[in-house]
């Protein structure tokens, strides 16, 4: 096959590349220049596309370039700064999975004649019991990202490799050092690519919109406490809510950017045993039919999260009931929620968390 | 062999001047500056290739100064301008970033475009006319490297003369000296900047020339080669084989214009035929036979360079950054070219190795390319 590995200058996909071509396969390696402006994360960074350029030409294979840093603007970082305006708590990365490598980067690909496109993620595409291809789980738990791409479709699924999805990380690290790439003892990116480590999400922000201040009250609407930035503030939250020391223990309940207001309470009012999922993905159709009947699920709220059971219910408006067998804490609106089968195995849907 | 159409951004070294600096390679390696035979040597075919370049250039060999490149002689005039004399320098916004960022390192003026990616000379007057901006150094490109205009420099150096005649008009010529006579440039202006390896030299070899009244601060500082203009051991290999291609090439020119000429046109019209709706982003009597510019609607330049690549066919849409990632064209911006047309655009540019072969291959994959990624 001919395959598009985009390569970010890491040892993951790096690997995926070298073993795209062990496997026999026709490799080309992209970077996909995605964050023009400010960053000291390291990612997008020239010296990631160096390193990317020079594991390829250590592979012997092609590097391209892509420039989508206008896609990303529009479907990744904008979004995120006006998530914040309505109070919302986005997840970019799963958003730039979606629009840049899972959309932009595979309509690309198919443009220009590939067969199938490759990442470096610690995900499996398997067949279920009933041979439908899915998103499973990576060998290695302690890596597994199904969550972040948990958003492909029947279309995509059968377009995407994640050649080091069987592997652990020592064992990627361990055959990035056996080839003599460049990358084998390089960092995992943590961070936020375009948000930087000094400045973080405050100044980011701080640059875009206009914060507003806004009071912290309790459940009987007295005001206990103030914050600058209401749009800075997560459920869940319980420090810097300007709260007077010694006082128990409070958590951030909810947040209404349109008062704008912030409500605090204790631990037990942030739990709840429904929430509801807007803007679904199934990895397949026929999933509505099969979760209407049986909808027990596993659901994971978190990249590296417990995935916890619950009953899942389509809606006639495309959203998913989600209803928890024990109560949970609440899950921040605009979080990604992804639903694997109850072996905990396979991607049956994801989407994000309703307010309310 | 691919079809080479990137000559703009670098051009095959020529025969003669892979020639003339194998010796200084190999045999003749001496430092010029030294005080023995071998140094001598070298320093006689400095001398030598100084001449001939001044020749080419039409200004007397005092005035050549070699440098590390065109993009150093651009800054070595414009910085070296202002440090001396003050104040900002001034130029149009379709410049090459080598002009475009000293100036705006200055914080001088940046000046409007035409359609056709000419300086706009109403701009320009309206800046000069205003006293209130202190202007020691005014610079304008003789062609375009992105999409082939050729300055009108006649005008632009009769209103800088009349407004700002102690202004130094510099003229970035790195596209200019396979298309046009440089001896024909040279007397209206007070500096030049040229890069070797655009004309059939190597890289890593520029010319900046410096009239004889006008001054400027020195960019590099050391041992005072260049009459103290610029410091730093001769790349001794570097100028001699960039004096025979230029010599080559001013040889050439009247012909190869002609030639190419006629290449141009048919690759610019072969490509329209084929594929129907292009835009031609300057008509072929505003440009020089170098560079043919189009865009295509509905199409993106990366998706189109990879096909292209693919088939051995090699060209190129705008600048890289640093990262190699293919930046939106400032040019095109400047000009007034809509986005989705800059999205799709393609510079195809020949030179001396172009055959009437690589034109019928180029319009073949070309046109296909574009209609292929039309077709989804």
């Amino acid at each position: 096959m001919k395959v598009l590995v985009a390569m970010s200058g890491g040892v993951d996909s790096s690997v995926a590349a070298a073993e795209l071509i062990a496997q026999g396969h026709e490799v080309v390696g992209v970077t996909m220049r995605l964050w023009g402006g400010e960053s000291d994360t390291g990612c997008c960074s020239v010296s990631d596309v160096d390193d990317a350029r020079r594991v390829a030409q250590q592979l012997g294979i092609d590097h391209l370039v892509f420039n989508f840093q206008d896609d990303f603007d529009a479907k990744v970082v904008n979004p995120y700064v006006s998530a914040h305006v309505d109070g919302l708590t986005p997840n970019p990365c799963i958003e730039c999975n979606r629009h840049l490598k899972f959309d932009r980067l595979s309509e690309r690909a198919r443009l220009l004649g590939f067969d199938a496109v490759a990442t470096g993620h610690h995900a499996r595409i398997e067949p279920d019991d009933d041979g439908l291809l899915r998103v499973t789980r990576g060998a290695d738990a302690a890596k597994d990202q199904s969550y972040v791409v948990h958003m492909l479709d029947e279309q995509e699924l059968g377009y995407t490799l994640f050649p080091v999805g069987g592997m652990t990380k020592a064992e990627v690290r361990e055959r990035a050092s056996r080839l003599g790439l460049r990358t084998a003892a390089k960092p995992d990116s943590q961070d936020v690519c375009f948000i930087s480590r000094t400045g973080g999400r405050e100044s980011f922000l701080g640059k875009r919109i206009e914060f507003r201040s806004a009071p912290v009250v309790d459940a009987a609407g007295n005001e206990t406490g103030r914050v600058e930035a209401v749009e800075l503030v997560t459920i869940g939250q319980r420090k810097g809510l300007g709260l007077a020391g010694g006082s128990p223990k409070k958590y951030v309940v909810d947040v209404d950017p349109r008062v704008p207001l912030v409500r605090v309470g204790d631990e037990h009012e942030l739990l709840c045993d429904s929430l509801e999922i807007a803007d679904v993905v199934w990895a397949h159709q026929s999933d509505i039919d099969r979760l209407s009947r049986v909808g027990d699920v596993l659901v994971q709220s978190s990249a590296h999260g417990e995935a916890k059971p619950a009953v899942a219910v389509p809606l006639p408006n495309g959203r998913v009931a989600v209803r928890w067998l024990e109560a949970q804490r609440r899950i921040a609106p605009g979080q990604s929620v992804v639903l694997y089968d109850v072996t905990n195995n396979w991607v049956i849907a994801g989407g994000i968390a309703c307010a309310g | 062999m691919p079809v080479y159409l990137d000559h703009a951004a670098s051009t095959p070294m020529r025969e003669v001047a892979i020639e003339a600096m194998r010796p200084f390679l190999d045999t003749t390696y001496a430092n010029p500056a030294g005080a023995h035979r071998f140094a001598r040597r070298a320093r006689k075919a400095v001398d030598e290739a100084r001449d001939e370049i001044a020749q080419a250039i039409g200004c007397d060999p005092g005035e050549v100064i070699f440098t590390g490149g065109g993009t150093e002689a651009d800054n070595a005039t414009i910085l070296g301008a202002t440090r001396m004399h003050g104040g900002v320098a001034v130029c149009s916004a379709a410049e090459h970033h080598a002009v475009l960022h000293c100036v705006e390192h200055t914080r001088g003026p940046i000046v409007g475009t035409t359609a056709t990616g000419s300086i706009d000379l109403e701009h320009l007057e309206r800046v000069l006319r205003d006293r209130s901006i202190d202007i020691s150094v005014v610079s304008v490109m003789a062609v375009n490297n992105e999409v082939g205009t050729i300055t009108p420099m006649r005008k632009v150096a009769a209103l800088v003369r009349e407004h700002r005649p102690n202004a130094i008009l510099h003229c970035d010529a790195v596209q200019a000296a396979c298309w046009l006579d440089l001896r024909e440039v040279s007397p209206l202006v007070d500096s030049i900047a040229l890069s070797a390896h655009k004309f059939g030299g190597p890289k890593g070899v520029g010319v900046m020339t410096l009239s004889g009244g006008k001054r400027v601060e020195p960019l590099i500082l050391g041992g005072g080669q260049e009459r103290d203009r610029r410091s730093g051991t001769h790349n001794v290999p570097g100028i001699v084989a960039a004096a025979a291609a230029l010599r080559a090439t001013d040889a050439e020119r009247a012909s190869e214009v002609a030639r190419l000429g006629v290449l141009s046109r048919q690759l610019e019209q072969g490509i329209v035929e084929k594929v129907g709706e292009a835009t031609v982003t300057v008509p072929a009597d505003q440009r020089v036979p170098g560079v043919i510019h189009m865009c295509f609607s509905g199409v993106e330049s990366e998706a189109l360079l990879f096909l292209l690549d693919e088939a051995d066919v090699c060209a190129s849409a705008a600048s890289a950054c640093a990262s190699g990632a293919m930046s939106p064209s400032h040019v095109l911006a400047a000009m007034g070219v809509s986005n989705s047309l800059i999205r799709g655009a393609l510079r195809m540019s020949i030179g001396h190795t172009t055959t009437q072969d690589d034109i019928d291959r180029a319009i073949d994959v070309v046109s296909s390319a574009v209609l292929r990624l039309r077709a989804r």
